[in-house]
C-alpha cells in the first residue's frame, strides 16, 4: 500500500514536456502554483484546467499514475475538507444538532479542494517528467543568484536529489518492515487514529535506525568518489536552453497574463473565488 | 616500492563516554605492514571485526594512520594536499549496493565520480561509454538503479569507480549481500578488469572460492596481518586457518580430509578439475 506514493517519481517517457530544460519546468511549477492561487472566477477556473488539461496530455505519462499520487494527500483532501465544511460561519443551509453547514463552507471546501488537487497534479507534473539529477540541476543554475545571499544553493540541490533518490528505497524497506512486523502479529489497520500512531512505532524505529546507517554509508561512498561539495564540479549535462525551451516560456507567461487578465477584468465569482 | 604500501600501520578508534572522556581505545589496525604491486589481484580474509574494512579505509584515505604511515602510488595518505590524487588512484565499491548509488540514473552514477573531479563534459561522456562497456551494463544505462539486481548495482557502482581512471579498485565485502549469480557477476568483472585493464584489485570477502584466481592472499586477525602467500599456501594450512575462523573452500576441504585418511592428494587443491584429476593419478 506505500508503494502507490507516486509523489517525486520519475516517469520515464518521450514527450515535449521530459525534453524541456529543468528550468523552464521548474519556473513553469512555480508559476502554476501561483495561479493556483490567484484565479477567483470561473473564467480563470476554466483556463487554468485547460492548462493543467494540457500539459497532462502532452507529458504522456498516464492519469492513472498521476492519480494514484493523490492518494498519498488523501487524508488531507479530507481533513481540510472537513475543517472547511463545518466550521465556516455564514448563511446556514442545513443545520442538525451542533452541525451547522453554510454556504461559504460548501464554496470553501470545493475551493481547497480544487486548489490541493491542482498544486498536487502540477508540481507531480515536473516531478514525473525530470529525473532527479536534471531537477537538482535545474534548481542549483535557476537559483544560483541565492548564492550572493549565502545560500547554500548546491548543497539543498544536492540534499534533495539525495532524498528523491532514497525515497523509493525507503518505501520499499518500510513495506518489507511492516510486513515482517504483521507476520509476528503487529497489527497496523485496526484502533483509532492514536493507536495507530502508537502501532507506527515497531514500523518507524527500525526505518529510522537504516535511514542513519544508509546516510553514513552513502556519505562515505560519495566521499570516496572525491564529492568536495559544489565547488570545481564540472557537468556531464550541463543545461543548455533550445528553441522548445523559449516556446515553453512563451506558452508559460501568456498563460500568466491571461490568469491575471481574468482576474482584473472580470470579478469574482462565489463559486470559484474563495468566499469572503 | 609497490602501487600501495603500509609501513607499521596503526589504527585506533577511540570510543567515548557522553562526557566525551576516553573510555576505550580499541586498536583496529596494529602495526600492519604491506606491500602491493601494480596490477596484482590481491584478496584479504579475516572474521568480522578483524580490521579488514579499516584497512581498506586507509587506501582511500577515509580514515588517517593513528601511527605509521601508509602510501598509495607513492603517496604519502596524511599529506592533505594529495588528498584528491589518492581518492582518484584508489578507487572503493562498498558492500550495500544501495548505499553507493549517488544519482537516480545509471549513467548519470557513473559521471558522478569525473564531475566531481573537474573532467571537462566531453571526457566524461567517454568515460562513462567506456566505463560501462568495461562492466558489460551498457544496455541499463538508462534505468534507474533501483530496477536492477543486486549484481548489476554493483558492477554499476564498480563502473563508477573506473570512470575515474583508477589505478587500484579496493572492493570491501562487494558480494556479501548478493545472491550466487550476482556473485559471479561481479567477481568475474572484476577479475577481467585486472587482466584485461591491469588494474590492480584487492577484494576483501568471505567467500573463499572468489579468490582461488587471486596472486596473494593476506590473512587478517585482530589488526595484524598473520598470514600471507599464494592462494594454494594458504589453503594448505586448513588447521592454521581454522585457528582464525576462517574456512577453505569445500574442494580443498574435500582434498585435506582425504590426505588425511592417507591417500596420496597434495595439500591446497583449488578446484574441482585438479582433484578429479590427482584422484586419477592414484589408481
Ligand atoms: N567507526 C568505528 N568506531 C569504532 N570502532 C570501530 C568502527 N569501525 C570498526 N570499529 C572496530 O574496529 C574493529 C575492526 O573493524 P573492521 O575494520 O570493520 O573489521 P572487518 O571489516 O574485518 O569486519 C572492530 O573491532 C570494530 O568494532
Ligand atoms: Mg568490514
Amino acid at each position: 500500500m506505500l508503494r502507490d506514493i507516486t509523489i517525486g517519481q520519475y516517469y520515464p517517457e518521450e514527450s515535449f514536456i521530459h525534453k524541456l530544460d529543468p528550468r523552464v519546468k521548474l519556473l513553469g511549477a512555480f508559476l502554476f502554483v501561483v495561479s493556483v492561487f490567484i484565479y477567483d472566477n470561473l473564467l480563470g477556473f476554466a483556463i487554468m484546467t485547460f492548462f493543467l488539461g494540457l500539459c497532462i496530455v502532452t507529458c504522456k505519462v498516464p492519469l492513472k499514475f498521476m492519480v494514484k499520487g493523490l492518494r498519498a494527500i488523501l487524508f488531507i483532501l479530507i481533513l481540510t475538507g472537513v475543517i472547511n465544511l463545518f466550521l465556516t460561519p455564514g448563511t446556514s443551509v442545513f443545520s442538525w444538532r451542533f452541525i451547522n453547514i453554510t454556504k461559504q463552507g460548501i464554496y470553501n471546501t470545493v475551493y481547497m479542494i480544487i486548489r490541493l488537487t491542482y498544486l498536487v497534479l502540477g508540481s507531480s507534473i515536473m516531478t514525473l517528467t525530470t529525473t532527479p539529477t536534471r531537477l537538482t540541476d535545474g534548481m542549483e543554475t535557476g537559483l544560483r543568484f541565492l548564492k550572493f545571499f549565502k545560500f547554500p544553493v548546491h548543497e539543498v540541490a544536492m540534499m534533495m536529489s539525495i532524498a528523491l533518490r532514497f525515497i523509493p528505497i525507503l518505501i520499499e524497506e518500510a513495506d518489507k518492515i511492516m510486513k515482517a512486523q504483521m507476520a509476528r502479529g503487529a497489527d497496523f489497520e485496526t484502533g483509532g487514529l492514536i493507536k495507530k500512531a502508537k502501532n507506527m512505532v515497531p514500523l518507524l524505529v527500525p526505518l529510522f535506525v537504516s535511514a542513519w546507517r544508509r546516510a553514513g554509508d552513502l556519505a562515505m561512498a560519495m566521499e570516496a568518489r572525491c564529492y568536495n561539495g559544489g565547488e570545481g564540479r564540472t557537468r556531464m549535462k550541463p543545461l543548455k536552453y533550445q528553441k522548445c525551451d523559449y516556446i515553453a516560456y512563451l506558452i508559460l507567461f501568456i498563460y500568466l497574463g491571461a490568469m491575471i487578465a481574468t482576474r482584473i477584468i472580470f470579478k469574482a465569482d462565489t463559486l470559484f473565488g474563495m468566499y469572503s | 616500492m609497490g602501487i600501495i604500501k603500509a609501513v607499521k600501520l596503526c589504527h585506533e578508534y577511540i570510543h567515548r563516554d557522553e562526557e566525551g572522556n576516553v573510555d576505550n581505545i580499541e586498536t583496529a589496525l596494529d602495526n600492519v605492514d604491506l606491500d602491493i604491486s601494480q596490477g596484482d589481484f590481491i584478496a584479504i580474509l579475516g572474521h568480522n571485526g578483524s580490521g579488514k574494512s579499516t584497512l581498506a579505509k586507509h587506501m582511500n584515505v577515509i580514515l588517517s594512520p593513528s601511527e605509521g604511515t601508509m602510501y598509495v602510488d607513492g603517496k604519502d595518505t596524511s599529506d592533505e594536499d594529495e588528498l584528491w590524487n589518492i581518492r582518484q588512484t584508489a578507487g572503493m565499491v562498498f558492500q550495500n549496493p544501495d548505499n553507493q548509488i549517488i544519482a537516480g540514473i545509471v549513467e548519470e552514477d557513473v559521471g558522478f565520480g569525473p564531475e566531481n573531479i573537474g573532467v571537462p563534459t566531453k571526457e566524461i561522456w567517454a568515460r562513462v561509454e567506456n566505463a560501462l562497456s568495461k562492466v558489460h551494463m551498457e544496455k541499463y544505462r538508462h534505468h534507474s538503479p533501483n530496477k536492477l539486481s543486486g549484481g548489476q548495482k554493483q558492477r554499476v557502482a564498480i563502473a563508477g569507480v573506473i570512470a575515474m581512471k583508477p589505478k587500484v579498485i579496493v572492493l570491501d565485502e562487494p558480494t556479501a549481500m548478493l545472491d550466487p549469480i550476482g556473485r559471479r557477476e561481479v567477481i568475474e568483472t572484476i577479475e577481467e578488469l585486472n587482466k584485461k585493464e591491469h588494474v590492480t584489485v584487492i577484494l576483501i570477502t568471505h567467500y573463499m572460492e572468489e579468490i582461488v584466481n587471486a596472486d596473494k592472499v593476506f590473512v587478517m586477525d585482530h589488526g595484524k596481518i598473520v598470514m600471507q602467500g599464494t592462494p594454494r599456501e594458504i589453503f594448505s594450512k586448513v588447521d592454521e586457518l581454522k585457528s582464525y575462523h576462517l574456512d577453505v573452500p569445500q574442494i580443498t576441504l574435500l582434498a585435506h580430509k582425504l590426505r588425511e585418511k592417507g591417500l596420496n592428494i597434495p595439500e591446497g587443491v583449488l578446484t574441482k578439475e585438479e582433484l578429479l584429476e590427482r584422484l586419477c593419478q592414484l589408481s
